[in-house]
């Protein structure tokens, strides 16, 4: 919904501090996770996050969440799914060149990210996204990679 | 005399004759063969323009469009789908440039192909001769002459300036498969510094920076002052250090012209001032020309700036008036197909 989607972005700080929870809680759940198996709760879990996010965020599933790094404001709603910042076509009047109705996201990610208490996100480079993920859970994808950093380092 | 002059310029920054479809030598400390980068590393005021593509599958048309430029530009853009219209493909035209020997960019949108049709597109382009390309993310399908095409945005402008600068840096594919020869380009990109969010718009550049490009061609600049208050946000960021500036300009064909484009093509802001002094003026065409000359004079006097770009839609032929107007050149004859014979002679 447009309204509580615009109401999330003047809410980003709100949020950004829910979610930093939120992951927190998920992380420490992993040896609950894995006893229970990663496969066997994707279903669930995907619809209770699909629930959740499109109601606050309108969002599409993408499978790799990068609201915290976009003042929670959703790039997959970009008609063109930039999910590295707007393009130079958004109109004066600050809306979206192909979606006149709808005000450009990265506007709104760049005023959100102004609110949050950590907007640096905004200027990393996001990786092109992996369509395969597409319709995935986010959060356990998150969940696993945390751990998986913990135990066996970043990988690089 | 003038031909001695002309051959020290062409030995600075050329360092060589260049042979219709054979690549010239990289210089020490530059990533691509091209003379575009070459002009620029020289410190040189840097002239590119856009050609036309035409809507034919006739070579000569593209040869002709390209030779109204001859010794006025030192590269010519190749658009790709500009205005998501279709036209002969960017690859297409650079192909047969770079048999003539011009300097190309490429420009690369990422509207139409996914991730594997157009690292192909990069090797192939590189193959032919291609030294530059410029990474767009492209105009929605909805703005060109086939709506219902399938917009495909695999990509976006960053991840595919980060794709490329890795074919050539690290020489894989962004699978990590290595290449047997990496596509030694100048990787380029645009930028709009006259679109909102305008205090978001330096950064993005310097992420484009931090993706890999090496220069920029930026949006139609019609708002000097704009484009100073941006500038120094960017030289205040050091990103002047770090990129090549090529500043977007271009003539305005009458005032009526004028109020179309900036209701209907997204992202050109073209303040009141500029569309009365068209109104006013007797001969529109003419005062357009004016405007764009008094424009680029501006632009090379803003510290930080180190060309421009010229997009002279449907106005290719007044190209070469308007740089030998503004006199950035400064008696720099960039090199043509017909250059040599012309100093021989």
């Amino acid at each position: 919904m447009y309204a509580l989607r615009q109401w999330s972005i003047r809410n980003a700080q709100v949020l950004e501090w829910l979610y930093e929870n939120f992951e927190g809680v998920m992380v420490a759940l992993h040896p609950l996770w894995l006893w229970m198996g990663y496969n066997r709760i994707e279903g669930p879990i995907r619809g209770l996050e699909r629930r959740i996010k499109a109601t606050l965020f309108d969002c599409r599933m993408c499978g790799r969440c990068v609201l915290s790094q976009t003042g929670m404001s959703c790039p997959m709603n970009c008609p063109k799914e930039l999910r590295n910042g707007p393009c130079g076509g958004v109109r004066e009047d600050t809306f979206c060149e192909i979606q006149p109705q709808m005000r450009c996201v990265w506007v709104d990610a760049w005023e959100g990210s102004a609110r949050m208490r950590d907007g640096s996100g905004i200027g990393r480079v996001q990786p092109p996204l992996a369509q395969g993920h597409r319709g995935r859970s986010s959060w356990l994808r998150e969940v696993r990679e945390k751990r998986d950093r913990r135990f066996f380092g970043s990988g690089d | 005399m003038i031909a001695d002059f002309l051959a020290a310029e062409i030995n600075l920054i050329h360092g060589d004759e260049p042979m219709p479809g054979m690549p010239l030598p990289i210089l020490e400390g530059h990533a691509s063969a091209g003379r575009l980068e070459r002009v620029l590393r020289a410190g040189r005021f840097a002239v590119t323009t856009e050609i036309a593509p035409p809507d034919t599958a006739d070579a000569q048309a593209v040869f002709e469009r390209a030779s109204v430029f001859d010794g006025s530009v030192d590269a010519i853009n190749a658009t790709d789908g500009s205005g998501a219209n279709c036209h002969m493909s960017s690859v297409g035209v650079c192909a047969l440039l770079t048999r003539r020997g011009y300097a190309t960019v490429m420009q690369v949108s990422c509207r139409d192909r996914n991730r594997i049709a157009i690292q192909g597109d990069v090797l192939g382009a590189a193959a032919m001769g291609v030294t530059s390309i410029l990474c767009l993310t492209g105009d929605g399908v909805q703005a060109g002459d086939q709506p219902h095409a399938k917009p495909v945005f695999d990509f976006d402008c960053m991840s595919l300036l980060e794709t490329v600068t890795v074919m050539r840096d690290q020489g894989e594919f962004l699978s990590g498969r290595k290449l047997n020869n990496p596509p030694r380009v100048f990787i380029g990109a645009a930028a709009n510094p006259f679109a909102p969010p305008l205090d978001y718009r330096p950064l993005r550049l310097k992420k484009k920076i931090d993706a890999g490009a090496q220069f920029v061609q930026t949006q139609y600049c019609f708002d000097l002052e704009q484009l100073k208050s941006y500038m120094v946000q960017v030289r205040d960021m050091g990103l002047t250090e770090q990129c090549y500036i090529l500043v977007g300009v271009g003539p305005l064909a009458s005032a009526r012209t004028a109020a179309w484009i900036r209701d209907n093509v997204p992202g050109v802001h073209i303040p009141d001032p500029v569309i009365r002094r068209l109104l006013g003026s007797e001969n529109q065409r003419e005062e357009g020309i004016r405007i764009c000359v008094e424009m680029i004079q501006a632009i090379r006097e803003i510290e930080g700036v180190h060309g421009v770009h010229i997009m002279a839609y449907r106005q290719e032929e007044r190209v070469s008036d308007i740089v030998r107007e503004s006199g950035v050149l400064e008696g720099r004859m960039p090199w043509h197909p017909g250059l040599t014979q012309r100093l021989i002679d």
